[in-house]
C-alpha cells in the first residue's frame, strides 16, 4: 500500500516529459552534426570574411576591406563581374534540362520492346563522372581534332575553338553540364509519369483533349511534384558548377570561364592564391544568392504542406 | 631523439656502427616526404634514399610519396601539424611564405660548411632570404629554344643570336605554312616562361627582378617594350592558332607532326619529343637570342629544393640527409641520363653526356652573366603571378588589348605588394 501510494512521487521529470522530450532525442544526433558542419561553419565564414590570413600566419581585421575589393572588381568588369555574370547565365540555361528531361520522358514512357535499353542508355550520362562528362566534351569540342569540328566542316562552316574563345566557353561548358543534368530530370519525369491518374487521362480524352492541351491541363499539374524536385536541383546543380569547370578550362580563357564556386576555389585554395578572407567573402555572396533560392523553395513547401 | 638514443646503443653494441663510424651516431625515425610523384622521379628518389638508408643503419626512414599538384596545397597542412623531418619544394620566392611563417628550417650552418660552401654557390642566391638560407637545391634544368633541325636545314635556317635574325628565320617558317613556336597556355604557365624571356632580354636581369617584387609600373614604358617585341611575333603568326586550349604536352604533337618548327620550354620537353619519335638528328636547342645588346643574358633555370621543417623531430638525421643529397657522387647518380635527366647542383659532379645537358650546363656556366632566374611563378608573389600570367594568355591572343591588361596588372601591383 505504501509502495502504491508513493509511486506517483517516485515517477522522474523524463518520465513525465517523455512525450516532449523523445523527438528531440532522435533529433539530437542530426541536429548536432548540422550544428557543427553547416550552420556554425556558415557563421565561421561571415567573420573570416572580415580578415586578411594566408592560411600560416596571424589573421589580420580587416573590415568590410574584401568587400570593397569585390566591388571594385565588379565596377572594372574584373574576375568577380565575370564570375557572377557567369553565374546568372548558367542559372537560366541550365534550367534547359527541365523542358528537355520532360520531353525526353515522354518520349520513353511507352512500351515497346527494349524500351529499359533505351531508358537506361538515356539515364547512361548521369551514371558516368562529372570528369569523364568534362573530358568527353574537351575532345569533343578541340579546335584540330575535335568532332564538333569535322561536324561543321561538313556543312562548310569554319572551325570554332569552343572552350578557348571568351563569349563561347560558358555556353560550351553549360551543354556539356546540361547533357547528364537532362537525365537526371528526365529520371525524375519518367518515375512522375507513372503516378499520373488514368482515368484523369481518360476524363480528359472524352472532354476531347489530345497533344499540347492534354500536356498542360492534365499531364504536367499531376507532375508538378517532380518538376519541383527538378527545379530544386537543377537551380543547386547550375550554383555548384563547379568540377566542369575545373576540367574543361580551369577558369580559362583568361578568366573568362570563372563562376563564383570557382573563383572562390582559385582565391582560397588553389596553388597560386591563399587570400583565405577574400575567398570566405566570396563565398558569403554566393551564400547569399543561394539563400533566396532556398528561403523560395521553403515557402513553397510550407505552402504545400499547409494546402494539404 | 633522446627517447630513441637506447636503440643507438643497441645499434652500437651489434657492431653495425663500425662499418660507418661516422654515421653512426643517427637514429630514429626520419620521415621525408616527396612530391615527385611521376614514375621515372620517385624512382630515382627511392633508390638515393635506399643508399641513403645503408649507410645509416640505425635510422628507420618513412618515405612518402604525394601527387605533385596535390603536394602544392597539402604542404601547408604538414608543415604545421604531423611534420616530416625533410621535405621537397621549390626555390626563391615560392618558399617565402613558408620561411616568413617561421616553417622552414635555418640551414646557413649546413651552408657554411667549406664542402656545400665552395660546390654550391651558383644556387646559393636562389636559397637564400633575408640572408639566410633554408634549404638546399637537388636538381635543377636550363629553358631554352628546343627547335626542329630538319625543318631549319630544310628552310636553310641557322640558329639566331639577334632579334633580327630570330625574326627573319620565323618570317622564313611562317611562310613555309608552319608555326615557328608550339605553345599550350591553357595551364597560364608556358605564358610566363615567354614573359621571362622577353622581359630579360628586353630590360635585363634586374629589371625583371625589381618587376617581379613590385618595384615597378607595369605600366612603365620599359615593360610596354616587352610587349611590343612580344607583339611583333605575335602578329606574324610566330605562334601556333588556338594555343589556349591546350597544355604544354597537348602542344607537343605540333612539333612532331613539323607544324611547328620550335618551342621555348624547359629540358623537360626533351624526353617526350624523344619518346615521340623525334631522334638527335631532329631535334636540338639554342640560346633565347638577344634583344637588346645593352643588357647582359641571363637564363631561366627553376630549381627544386630540399628543407628542414622547422616542427621536424629528427634534425640532426635530417640534416645528414641534405649533406647526403648535395654530395658530388650523389648529384651526379640522381642527375644522370638515366634517372632525372638534369642538371646537377654540385660543381664536383660531371654532367651527364647527354647532348641537351653538356649544351645547357654550358649556356648556364658560361653564357649567362646576367644572372639565373627561377622562372615567373617562383619568382613573383604568387598572386601576381597568376594575375600577370592570365594577363599573358590574354595578351597572346588578343594583343591589341595590352594597354587594357597592363593597367589591369598595374592596379593588382597597387594591391598584392602594399602589404
Amino acid at each position: 500500500m505504501t509502495t502504491a501510494a508513493d509511486a506517483p512521487e517516485q515517477e522522474s521529470w523524463f518520465q513525465r516529459n517523455q512525450q516532449r522530450i523523445a523527438p528531440w532525442l532522435f533529433l539530437a544526433p542530426g541536429l548536432l552534426f548540422f550544428m557543427v558542419y553547416v550552420i556554425i561553419p556558415v557563421f565561421q565564414s561571415f567573420n573570416l570574411s572580415l580578415y586578411e590570413w594566408d592560411g600560416l600566419g596571424a589573421a589580420e581585421y580587416v573590415g568590410m576591406r574584401n568587400y570593397e575589393d569585390l566591388y571594385w572588381e565588379w565596377v572594372d568588369r574584373d574576375a568577380f563581374y565575370i564570375s557572377l555574370k557567369n553565374n546568372l547565365i548558367w542559372l537560366i540555361l541550365y534550367l534547359l534540362a527541365i523542358p528537355a528531361g520532360l520531353f525526353i520522358a515522354l518520349f520513353l514512357n511507352q512500351t515497346v520492346w527494349g524500351i529499359r535499353l533505351y531508358k537506361s542508355l538515356f539515364f547512361f550520362p548521369f551514371v558516368i563522372s562529372q570528369v569523364v562528362v568534362g573530358l568527353v566534351f574537351t575532345w569533343f569540342y578541340d579546335p584540330t581534332f575535335g568532332l564538333l569540328n569535322e561536324l561543321l566542316g561538313l556543312f562548310g562552316m569554319g572551325p570554332l575553338n569552343v572552350l578557348g574563345d571568351e563569349r563561347l566557353v560558358t555556353y560550351g561548358i553549360i551543354v556539356a553540364g546540361l547533357w547528364p543534368q537532362t537525365a537526371y530530370c528526365m529520371i525524375l519525369y519518367l518515375t512522375g509519369l507513372n503516378a499520373v491518374d488514368p482515368e484523369q487521362i481518360e476524363a480528359g480524352r472524352l472532354d476531347g483533349a489530345k497533344g499540347l492541351r492534354m500536356l498542360w491541363h492534365i499531364i504536367l499539374p499531376q507532375l508538378r511534384p517532380a518538376t519541383f524536385i527538378a527545379f530544386v536541383v537543377t537551380i543547386i546543380g547550375a550554383l555548384r558548377s563547379f568540377d566542369l569547370i575545373s576540367i574543361m578550362t580551369q577558369g580559362g580563357p583568361f578568366g573568362s570561364s570563372r563562376v563564383l564556386a570557382y573563383y572562390m576555389f582559385e582565391v582560397a585554395l588553389s596553388e597560386y592564391g591563399f587570400r583565405m578572407g577574400y575567398g570566405a567573402a566570396i563565398a558569403v555572396v554566393l551564400f547569399l544568392i543561394m539563400l533566396c533560392f532556398i528561403a523560395y523553395f521553403l515557402w513553397s513547401m510550407y505552402r504545400e504542406e499547409r494546402g494539404h | 631523439m633522446y627517447s630513441t638514443f637506447k636503440r643507438t646503443t643497441a645499434a652500437l653494441a651489434l657492431g653495425i656502427a663500425m662499418a660507418a663510424p661516422a654515421a653512426a651516431d643517427l637514429t630514429g625515425e626520419l620521415r621525408i616526404f616527396l612530391d615527385t610523384s611521376n614514375p621515372a622521379p620517385r624512382a630515382t628518389m627511392e633508390a638515393m634514399i635506399e643508399r641513403f638508408a645503408a649507410q645509416h643503419p640505425g635510422l628507420e626512414i618513412e618515405t612518402t610519396v604525394i601527387d605533385r599538384e596535390a603536394y602544392k596545397t597539402q604542404i601547408r597542412n604538414f608543415l604545421t601539424a604531423d611534420t616530416p623531418d625533410v621535405a621537397t619544394w621549390y626555390a626563391a620566392n615560392r618558399m617565402k611564405p613558408y620561411v616568413e611563417a617561421g616553417l622552414f628550417e635555418d640551414v646557413s650552418d649546413l651552408w657554411a660548411e667549406p664542402e656545400i660552401a665552395e660546390n654550391l654557390a651558383s644556387t646559393k642566391g636562389a636559397m637564400t632570404i633575408d640572408g639566410k638560407q633554408w634549404g638546399v637545391p637537388y636538381t635543377y634544368y636550363q629553358w631554352g629554344v628546343y627547335y626542329r633541325k630538319d625543318i631549319f636545314d630544310e628552310l636553310g635556317l641557322s640558329e639566331p643570336t639577334t632579334w633580327e635574325e630570330e625574326l627573319a628565320n620565323c618570317q622564313k617558317i611562317v611562310d613555309s605554312g608552319r608555326a615557328c613556336y608550339t605553345i599550350g597556355t591553357k595551364f597560364l604557365w608556358t605564358a610566363g616562361g615567354w614573359f621571362d624571356y622577353l622581359n630579360m632580354r628586353t630590360n635585363g636581369f634586374d629589371f625583371h627582378n625589381q618587376l617581379a617584387n613590385g618595384e615597378i609600373s607595369w605600366e612603365d614604358d620599359r615593360v610596354k617594350q616587352t610587349f611590343a617585341n612580344w607583339k611583333q611575333l605575335i602578329d606574324m603568326g610566330a605562334f601556333i592558332d588556338n594555343h589556349q586550349t591546350y597544355s604544354w604536352q597537348e602542344a607537343l604533337p605540333f612539333m612532331v607532326n613539323g607544324e611547328a618548327a620550335a618551342y621555348l620550354m624547359g629540358n623537360f620537353a626533351v624526353a617526350p619529343l624523344r619518346e615521340a619519335g623525334l631522334t638527335d638528328d631532329q631535334l636540338d636547342f639554342y640560346q633565347f637570342v638577344s634583344i637588346n645588346p645593352d643588357v647582359e643574358l641571363a637564363e631561366d633555370a627553376p630549381t627544386d629544393t630540399f628543407h628542414i621543417p622547422a616542427n621536424a623531430s629528427n634534425k640532426e638525421a635530417a640534416r645528414e640527409f641534405l649533406r647526403f643529397v648535395v654530395s658530388a657522387d650523389e648529384q651526379t647518380e640522381i642527375n644522370n641520363g638515366s634517372n632525372l635527366g638534369q642538371l646537377p647542383v654540385n660543381a664536383q659532379s660531371s654532367v651527364d653526356d647527354d647532348k641537351f645537358l653538356q649544351q645547357g650546363f654550358s649556356m648556364l656556366s658560361s653564357n649567362s652573366p646576367g644572372g639565373v632566374a627561377q622562372f615567373w611563378d617562383r619568382d613573383a608573389p604568387a598572386e601576381m603571378a597568376k594575375v600577370s600570367m592570365e594577363g599573358f594568355q590574354e595578351f597572346m591572343v588578343k594583343p591589341d588589348n595590352a594597354d587594357r591588361i597592363l593597367a589591369k596588372l598595374e592596379r593588382a601591383r597597387e594591391r598584392i605588394y602594399d602589404n
